[in-house]
């Protein structure tokens, strides 16, 4: 199927990726060839097949109800968690200015 | 059927209410980190790498919270689905720092489920009524945002990113805005008796999302709002009629409702749209990759079950069954600590409809007095027991029994002790009691004329006096049927 | 090039135990190797003070008696894992000058295991790309060069192309790679290297910057089997950090090698010759028939149906997952930030994103964003899935008959830098034969077979059964000790 250029920036804008007129009309040319090309998945009869929930068979493991039991999943690390911030503000993470 | 409605200028309204409640889970730590969940640590160091979203982080379920939203289901009478997942919803927003939140939409953990909110006259809900909850599932909380730290920038604290949530999404099933108030007390309260949430609205542990339209009676639903995070239950109220009054308005001068999130500003007392330029939001919701399916065996249920105390309509219902009146049993199992402590006062013995009617106003009104509540209460059910015990065997008046009460409140003593002490006991001496009722009859001859002429209610006024000149240590019931045969 | 430097991961391994050279002076040979070869481009980062700690730490442990069971052993680490206190970019300008204050799960199993690191490897940007041309960081240049004399400069296939390009060119023994839909396989088809992915949840994927959640999985990349075994012994285990980690004991794959396929089916899929297919490649697989029957397997035909349909469901899969795991990179908690002038949040991120994602990033990412969205969900996304179950079961049936499945790694050869970029879905093609196997999970090796017609390496692909990673690397043993392939890239760098 074929995508047009407003959709293009519909979902540039979807995905918060910024792009120029230049950019858009690019990729509504990329865009429609990769989604025209994968369209033939739909030729495939799939009645009564259940999509794939777990690649290989496998149990969803609960963790226990510790705080900080492995310190690699745990808090208390506030000088790591904000050692590689843009713009760290006395402990916090300072953004341009939201009005809500 | 609710009579509630709202009169427009074309005619009367009917309101429909839905409401989804986010309750943050109790529970050590996070749902998918290690990191702790209490409540006013400093910014950012309740945070793992997983919360900050670090690259190639994964997250990983804690079963407590599971288990919390399972108990919560449970305590709904849900149907609990054995098999659920997880999906990720997607939308970009400073307090989401993965670009998406775990949350369930397909599948979620619990299905279908109700509570009961009890009858209240006075405020327009003329029976009891079932409230259905379409679904309870578990997500993950967003961080927080300041706005006023600095002139330019707003700051992000994720201590709270990551949190689990249970949402619990209620059907539209309520008519008025003391429906819905009701219902999220009820909520609260059953939350509070499983330990699932404290329920605290003031702190955010608790917050509704509010979802109101109108019709006139008997049409389909109209288009309905939702107002976000309303975080007390006059709040809720207050934004329904506000919400239900603006989309009349509307409506009757010709407008269409449009669906959209809203605000509520407690301040002026009014929603406004929380609309923004961007698109509307498209979630895309997908299953979670890093998840597998969530599957919980009989023996997980048979603990949760096992793990209920008895709930609000449970206990209110073997109050009534003891003779308790509604009003008393309501007031008594609205707040779970205060069941607590009279369940501890009935077992230390004493007698049900004497011990409610004393807690819930003589207990109730010291701890108002006092400005506490009965988690810090100075009299401890056992002592509160023994003090009805010497009322129930007679020992002291209930008159006294204020009194003694007072004392208790002030000095921590036993009642017994205080009783001893400052020569309470009552009198059931008829010798003594025979001969004050002689002299108060003959000081009131006029009266007793009266009273034997029909005026029934004089005989109150004897049985004051008599206690009075008894100093409040005669014993009621010899007073009541010595005066009885003295005025035949 | 010194000898320490053509050594194999086992023979520095022995070598070190038995005291015939130091481990510091195998870690030197590698990093002069490392610091002669910049015109590969072949590393993001060179560490040569970590290769030299580990190595005299190895030393250490050699004099007390404690050595580890990689101990000597430099390797090379592409920039897709977390090490801490080194930058870890995804070869991507969004994370230039992010480093870690954690280390992944893989590669700390390594550190402990005695290795030490020569740098952090090039990639294509994200794992995303079959030629390593995507990285922010410069094309990685393959080693190799066609012998009819040009100096065409030629990809290394991706997206781990550095991992490729420095084995080939003997920068490092071994190396870490990762593999989404073939970015360890068709690198070492291209470079005439083995590499192997295992099956999906035997390495924990904890620290390594996820591109798609289902079907990543980090692999070894080394000269022969033996090292490929030897290095994914030590990569492998149950992690409790990551929840489609595999509960299972990790097998002893090195000491179980054995070339010997008597009782042993392969199974060769009539999908994968493809009409036109490339006449080398052809042979090359005849060849590797042939070479299993000697070492005592029976070969049988068998079918994969939905063959042609997997590619394209990958790239609906794959795109959609990745989607939504770089939308954390938004300039709020770490990596690049652009904040143009008067710019609110939401056009910090899309300016920061734009900015700091390269075209093809970009390109999945839209992708993504659009099989996901609202109207077309379960057109694309749920087909996908729906597809993925029967390809999943294409496998299960076809292993009723066979124990291993041969089929040709990539194909096509090595192609030049730039032949292919002009059209993604060119580049996607390449993918044809290794993605079917990522979408079922199940593990998958390349080793080289032949050269072919303008002196390029050719892999041949074995795909085995979930958890036989065994098996697999025993087909890949009677090949390798068969193909007798030990032609060497000339250095031209």
């Amino acid at each position: 199927m074929a995508i047009d250029q407003d959709t293009v920036r519909k979902i540039a804008s979807l995905a918060r990726i910024a792009i120029s007129d230049a950019e858009a009309a690019a990729m509504e040319g990329e865009l429609s060839g990769i989604l025209g090309w994968v369209e033939q998945l739909g030729e495939v009869d799939v009645t009564g097949v259940e999509p794939m929930t777990a690649v290989i068979p496998n149990k969803l493991r609960l963790r226990d109800d510790v705080v900080d039991a492995d310190p690699l999943t745990g808090g208390n690390r506030r000088d790591d968690i904000l050692a590689n911030a843009p713009a760290p503000q006395h402990g916090f993470f300072g953004v341009p200015k939201v009005i809500e | 059927m609710s009579e509630y409605r709202i009169k427009g200028e074309t005619g009367e309204w009917e309101v429909v209410i839905g409401l989804e409640v986010h309750a943050q889970v109790t529970s050590n730590a996070k749902l998918f980190s290690g990191a702790a969940t209490a409540f006013g640590a400093e910014p950012n160091t309740q945070v793992s790498l997983v919360d900050a979203a670090m690259p190639g982080m994964l997250p990983v379920p804690n079963r407590e919270c599971i288990r919390q939203a399972v108990r919560t289901g449970m305590a709904i009478e849900a149907v609990i689905n054995k098999w659920s997942r997880f999906d990720r919803k997607n939308y970009f927003y400073a307090d989401l720092p993965q670009g998406y939140q775990i949350s369930q939409l397909y599948h979620p953990l619990v299905g279908e489920g109700s509570l009961t909110i009890e009858a209240d006259e006075k405020a327009g809900i003329p029976q009891a009524k079932r409230i259905g909850i379409e679904r309870i599932h578990v997500e993950q909380d967003a961080g927080k945002l300041m706005h006023d730290q600095h002139p330019s920038m707003s700051y992000v604290d994720l201590n709270r990113s990551g949190v689990a949530l249970m949402e619990i999404v209620s059907r539209p099933d309520m008519r008025s805005p003391a429906e819905a108030g009701a219902y999220v007390r009820k909520l609260r309260s059953i939350l509070r008796y499983v330990g699932s949430c404290d329920g605290n609205m003031e702190e955010g542990s608790m917050r509704a999302d509010v979802n109101v339209s109108v019709r006139r009676p008997g049409d389909e639903f109209g288009t309905r709002t939702e107002t976000k995070n309303v975080n007390s239950v006059r709040f809720v109220m207050a934004v329904i009629e506000s919400e239900a009054k603006r989309q009349i308005e509307l409506i009757e001068s010709g407008g269409t409702v449009v669906q959209e999130t809203r605000l509520y500003d407690p301040d002026r007392n009014e929603t406004r749209s929380m609309r923004s330029k961007e698109d509307a939001h498209d979630y895309r919701y997908f299953p979670d990759p890093d998840l597998l399916p969530l599957e919980l065996d009989d023996a997980f249920l048979e603990e949760c079950r096992a793990s209920l105390p008895e709930l609000p309509d449970a206990k209110r219902a073997r109050y009534i069954a003891a003779g308790i009146s509604a009003y008393n049993a309501d007031v008594l199992t609205a707040e779970v600590e205060a069941a607590r402590w009279f369940d501890a006062l009935l077992e230390a013995g004493a007698k049900p409809v004497a011990a409610a009617n004393w807690v819930t106003s003589e207990l109730f009104g010291a701890l108002n007095r006092l400005g506490t509540d009965i988690s810090k209460s100075p009299v401890s059910p056992a002592q509160a027991a023994e003090l009805l015990g010497l009322v129930a065997d007679g020992t002291i008046s209930g008159t006294i029994a204020k009194q003694v009460f007072e004392k208790m409140l002030e000095t921590g003593d036993g009642a017994a002790d205080i009783v001893e002490r400052e020569g309470l006991k009552q009198t059931s001496d008829t010798g003594a009691i025979e001969a004050e009722i002689a002299k108060v009859l003959a000081a009131n001859a006029d009266k007793v004329e009266q009273y034997k002429a029909g005026k029934e209610a004089l005989f109150g006024f004897f049985v004051g006096q008599t206690m009075k000149a008894m100093q409040g240590k005669a014993n009621p019931q010899v007073v009541n049927e010595l005066l009885k045969k003295a005025l035949a | 090039m010194s000898d320490l430097t053509n050594l194999t991961v086992a023979q520095i391994r022995d070598g070190h135990r038995a005291g015939e050279f130091s481990a510091v002076e195998v870690a030197e040979a590698f990093n002069a190797n490392v610091a002669d070869a910049k015109a590969l481009n072949a590393f993001i980062v060179e560490t040569p003070d970590h290769a030299i700690a580990a190595a005299k730490k190895a030393d250490a442990d050699r004099a007390a008696g404690t050595l580890k069971p990689l101990s000597g052993v430099p390797i090379g680490m592409k920039d897709l894992f977390a090490t801490n206190g080194v930058q870890t970019t995804a070869a991507s300008h969004m994370l230039e000058g992010f480093v870690p204050r954690y280390e992944s799960t893989v590669s700390q199993k390594l550190w402990d295991a005695g290795c030490g690191m020569l740098g952090k490897l090039n990639l294509d940007q994200f794992a995303m790309g079959s030629s390593n041309e995507t990285s922010y960081f410069g094309n990685v240049i393959s080693p190799w060069r066609r012998k009819d004399g040009g100096n065409a400069a030629l990809a290394p296939g991706g997206s781990s192309g550095g991992s490729s390009a420095a084995i080939a060119a003997r920068l490092c023994p071994a190396a870490t790679g990762t593999d989404t839909g073939g970015s360890i396989r068709q690198p070492a088809a291209f470079t005439g290297i083995s590499g192997i992915k295992p099956t999906y949840g035997r390495c924990s994927r904890w620290g390594i910057v996820a591109f798609a959640s289902s079907l990543d999985q980090a692999g070894p990349m080394a000269r022969d089997v033996r090292d490929c075994a030897i290095l994914l012994e030590n990569m492998a285990g149950f992690d409790p950090k990551d929840a489609t980690s595999l509960d299972q004991p990790v097998p002893n794959w090195e000491a179980a090698l054995s070339s010997d396929l008597k009782g042993k089916k392969v199974g060769i899929p009539k999908e994968y010759r493809l009409d036109g297919i490339d006449a080398d490649i052809a042979a090359m697989w005849d060849a590797g028939i042939a070479m299993l029957k000697d070492a005592g397997a029976e070969v049988v035909d068998i079918s994969l149906p939905h063959t042609k349909y997997a590619l394209p469901a990958y790239y609906i899969i794959a795109p959609a997952e990745a989607s939504s795991n770089l939308a954390r990179y938004d300039g709020v908690r770490y990596g690049l930030r652009e904040l143009p002038q008067g710019a609110g949040l939401q056009d910090m991120y899309a300016a920061t994103r734009a900015e700091g994602f390269g075209p093809e990033v970009k390109r999945r990412i839209m992708i993504g964003t659009y099989v996901l969205s609202a109207g077309f969900y379960d057109a694309y996304y749920t087909q996908a899935q729906k597809v993925r179950t029967l390809i999943a079961r294409d496998f299960d049936n076809a292993f009723e008959s066979c124990d291993v499945i041969l089929a040709p790694t990539a194909p096509s050869a090595a192609f030049g830098l730039g032949e292919k970029t002009a059209d993604p879905l060119s580049m996607y093609l390449n993918d044809v034969f290794a993605v079917p196997a990522s979408l079922a999970g199940l593990p998958a090796m390349s080793v080289p077979a032949a050269l072919n017609r303008e002196g390029l390496p050719l892999g041949l692909q074995i795909i085995g059964k979930a958890f036989d990673e065994q098996g697999v690397l025993n087909a890949g043993l009677a090949i390798e000790e068969r193909a007798g392939f030990t032609a060497r890239a000339e250095k031209w760098w």
